[in-house]
């Protein structure tokens, strides 16, 4: 029983389930993600949280941000303790043991990128083949912001972290963004989406989806970290509209592992220079010798942007 | 709150939420919850504050823009009306008054050691759009 969501108004009544006072930077995104995710529905939680940022942030001992039944576990596994509970729940149910059988309970994960993309990933994967009834959503930050800005598998080419430092040898991150929004839907899961903070019906129009979908389904949501990429803590929708409507974060939906879907088609089409522009990691990219990387990442973002749209119009 | 030792901590320990184990959650209102001291609700982070955002009554359209846009779930919206700012979970990153689409802008930052009546009394007038 989804609830009924028609305008921002009618959204701002929901009585709020995840309570300030964490510790994530001001600015940050993945409370927006998170916080929308907890308001999109009626139905009882239970979440499991990969370690990272939302995890260590909002659970500092002795307080926590969550209203709902919340795990922390470790940062490989949040797939399976969701599971692992929706696993529990079915049998009780069967078994009648259960106080309140009708009530419906949703199960959701969060991870960051690091635990989706790169550590959780052998566990998600696992978790998605068994087809369990649950729901993984991907903070996807492009960087181990938790533990001071190391490179992940999630992170794009030429940008600067700790790890792979720009200087006079190197521009940054010489290995490409794996596509995990891909990947998740070559499983076979129902519903797999990405999502971005700022377009905020698209998202909860996803979430509701999700939740009502029956079997694994898999979100990537693009959170802009102010820490990490570099850019005034004021700027985090405004640098999501940049991402949205410069395709570098196109916003679509996949059903069944085929059918593909683009639910958000930018008006005015932003050059993907503008987007490198206002974060600080990308800052290198502008000076002479780097040139080249700029160049080469707008005709991959083009080239993918002609697949989406090629792969919608033949419904494959 | 007491706060314990490190050798009194259990391992698995479970922070409540709130006092009463039946909270229903999904309808009530946030000021009528019965919070426990472990919910992060009862702590504050308005030191981390260096610039406040002051809300203007008169400006706003009520769009909700803020409320759906702050991280900290500092906006105080209720009945469809946004009602102010809850500074004990407001760090000051500054993202309501960003997308704040009136004109002029009924969510403004300032200085947190100004004072919201007298920075209400000089509320800057509507700028004409530029050609």
């Amino acid at each position: 029983m989804s609830k009924i969501i028609k305008n921002l108004k009618q959204f701002s009544t929901s009585n709020d389930r995840f309570e300030g006072a964490h510790l994530l930077c001001p600015g940050c995104a993945h409370s927006i993600i998170v916080r929308e995710l907890l308001n999109c529905t009626d139905d009882n939680l239970v979440i499991a949280n990969a370690t990272g940022c939302l995890e260590v942030c909002t659970a500092v001992y002795p307080h926590t941000s969550w209203d709902a039944s919340w795990i922390h576990i470790g940062f490989e596994n949040a797939a399976t303790a969701a599971t692992g509970a929706e696993a529990m729940y079915k049998t009780l149910k069967k078994k009648g043991r259960l106080k309140d059988p009708d009530k419906p309970v949703k199960f959701v994960a969060f991870g960051g990128d690091g635990a989706t993309y790169d550590i959780g990933f052998q566990f998600l994967s696992g978790a998605v083949e068994r087809g369990h009834d649950f729901t993984y959503v991907c903070l996807d930050n492009e960087v181990y912001a938790n533990t001071g800005g190391q490179r992940s598998s999630s992170t794009p080419r030429g940008s600067s972290t700790t790890t792979t430092p720009a200087g006079k040898v190197s521009y940054g991150n010489k290995k490409y963004k794996k596509d995990i929004v891909a990947i998740m839907a070559a499983h076979g899961a129902p519903y797999v989406a990405q999502v971005a903070p700022n377009k905020w019906k698209d998202m909860v129009k996803k979430y509701q989806k999700a939740l009502a979908t029956e079997g694994p389904v898999f979100i990537n949501a693009m959170s802009a970290c102010t820490t990490e990429w570099k850019f005034p803590a004021d700027q985090t929708i405004d640098v999501s509209d940049l991402g949205t409507d410069s395709l570098v974060f196109p916003l679509y939906e996949i059903e069944n592992g085929s059918k593909l879907t683009i639910t958000y088609r930018p008006k005015n089409i932003v050059p993907v220079r503008d987007y490198l522009g206002v974060q600080g990691r990308f800052k290198h990219l502008f000076k002479k010798e780097n040139e080249h990387i700029i160049t080469q990442m707008q005709k991959d973002v083009d080239k993918r942007w002609e697949m989406l749209q090629r792969r919608e119009e033949a419904g494959v | 709150m007491e706060y314990k030792g490190w050798d009194q901590v259990e391992a698995g320990a479970v922070l409540p939420s709130f006092e009463d184990k039946n909270c229903d959650v999904v309808r009530q209102k946030q000021e009528d919850r019965n919070y426990a001291q472990t919910s992060s609700y009862t702590a504050s982070v308005a030191d981390w504050r260096v610039f406040k955002p002051v809300f203007n009554k008169d400006v706003c359209i009520d769009c909700q823009n803020c409320w759906v846009f702050c991280p900290d779930t500092a906006i105080v919206s209720r009945d469809k009306a946004m009602l102010g700012i809850d500074y004990d979970h407001c760090k000051g990153c500054g993202i309501c008054a960003e997308v704040c689409p009136t004109n002029p802008k009924s969510l403004i930052m300032f200085f947190e050691n100004e004072e919201n009546e007298e920075v209400l009394s000089k509320w800057p007038e509507k700028k004409k759009k530029e050609k």
